[in-house]
């Protein structure tokens, strides 16, 4: 099993978001539906949009399940001979790669899931697609408590 | 005039028409179709990246367009169809009448959250899950379990009166009254009610649950409401913005409708 390499990647996003109204970063429950009105978090380290620091790569056990992650543009980090661009995916019905417009690889028992980071650094997946997660780490053990023992299937969008 | 109204007003005969004419929609493959859709545009729309379902001013009149094709296909079974509302401010709990087996079918069972009553349990053999994220092919809920409270009038009220309709950067991170509804910001309407009924409704794939229309409907009623409360905002961006909808661009996967097209619903069907 390849292990990704522990190199920090600094995205730095083809569409600069400046002039977003950023807020100060608050103490947070774990998702947004949590938390408090108008308050959203932000993992402590992260940056404004344009300048997130990447999370650090991680590779556990969690309630039985193997999940695993580290940033899309890790070279060699990746089996499957699956190859991320790095370029935001259009919308392509029906070939939607496993890391299109993905900033994070994250697997579930060798299984993608597809996850996507917000403007205000913050993480959201396909299973959990309407609430917010501080770091894909903590997004991958709500999928895998979300998923009950199902293992992911390859998306189908079209 | 075609007449959206409240899911708690239909009669037994709307339901009934209701809920065979999605059926006869999945049957024939239709309903799946609508699925695939969303689920390509929860996948592709980003913040920092082409986006026009979500997470954009877009999110609203994109929305709009969906319903209304997927009205039109319900009608194509059975004319006098009409999408209903859930109105989660009301119907909050799990013993509405939105939830019982004449209509949506209950709540999912405990431990594997599997929907064991109504039209759309795994057992009438009725609602295969074809587009999925994950392995299992039952309709799943799991109400009041991610969030336990839906959003309250005092809430949806808070955000109808944001007069402003969006901002850049015309994404989650925006203020304003779309991005407040949508419910990145704010306290968090739309995305809130998805987390709150749980299973398929939590994913991407979130219309393999029937109530995904529903609660889109609130949503585009909400729309129309704030409409008619800031009749001097409109929609924004109005041109030039990359990445983004503006007023007169087309959206796809239509290419041939513009939100401009979209403002006025009483061209379509009004609420009740």
């Amino acid at each position: 099993m390849s292990r990704p390499t522990r190199r920090q990647v600094l995205h730095g996003s083809a569409a600069a978001l400046a002039g977003a109204a950023l807020a100060a970063p608050v103490a947070f429950a774990d998702t947004a539906a949590a938390r408090p009105a108008d308050g959203h978090g932000q993992a402590a380290g992260d940056r404004p949009s344009g300048g997130h620091e990447m999370p650090e790569p991680f590779d556990e056990m969690y309630e039985g399940r193997h999940i695993e992650g580290w940033p899309a543009d890790e070279e060699g980090a990746q089996s499957g001979g699956h190859h991320s661009s790095g370029a935001h995916a259009g919308h392509h019905a029906g070939q939607a790669g496993p890391h299109d417009g993905m900033d994070f690889v994250v697997r579930i028992d060798n299984d993608d899931l597809h996850v996507m980071r917000n403007a205000d650094g913050t993480w959201i997946s396909l299973v959990n697609h309407y609430e917010t997660f501080t770091t894909p780490r903590a997004l991958a053990r709500a999928a895998v408590r979300e998923l009950q023992g199902a293992d992911l299937v390859p998306v189908v969008t079209g | 005039m075609a007449v959206r109204k409240n899911q708690a007003d239909l009669t037994a005969t709307e339901k009934r028409n209701f809920v065979d004419a999605v059926l006869e929609l999945k049957r024939s493959g239709r309903y799946d179709e609508f699925i695939s859709t969303h689920n390509a545009f929860i996948i592709g729309d980003t913040d920092d990246g082409e986006r026009t379902g979500h997470r954009s001013p877009s999110f609203l009149p994109w929305h709009r367009r969906f319903l209304l094709q997927f009205e039109q296909a319900l009608q194509s079974v059975t004319p006098s169809v009409m999408l209903p509302y859930w109105d989660w401010t009301a119907d909050r709990t799990p013993r509405s009448s939105l939830w019982a087996d004449d209509f949506l079918g209950g709540d999912g069972r405990s431990g594997d959250g599997r929907v064991t009553s109504g039209p759309f349990a795994f057992g009438s053999g009725k609602w295969p899950m074809n587009i999925r994220v994950d392995g299992r092919t039952f309709l799943r809920r799991s109400l009041g379990t991610g969030v336990r409270e839906l959003p309250t009038r005092a809430e949806v009220d808070r955000v109808l009166a944001m007069s402003v309709y969006d901002a850049a950067p015309w994404n989650s991170s925006s203020d304003g009254f779309r991005n407040n509804i949508e419910g990145w910001r704010g306290p968090n309407l739309h995305n809130r009610v998805h987390v709150w009924v749980g299973g398929q409704m939590t994913t991407g794939a979130s219309p393999n649950d029937p109530v995904f229309w529903l609660h889109h409907c609130f949503i585009d009623k909400l729309w129309a409401d704030w409409q008619g409360m800031h009749p001097k905002s409109g929609y924004l961006p109005t041109g030039d913005t990359p990445d983004v909808v503006d007023l007169h661009d087309t959206m796809k996967p239509w290419n041939d409708v513009t939100p401009a097209d979209m403002l006025d619903h009483t061209k379509f069907y009004t609420y009740g």
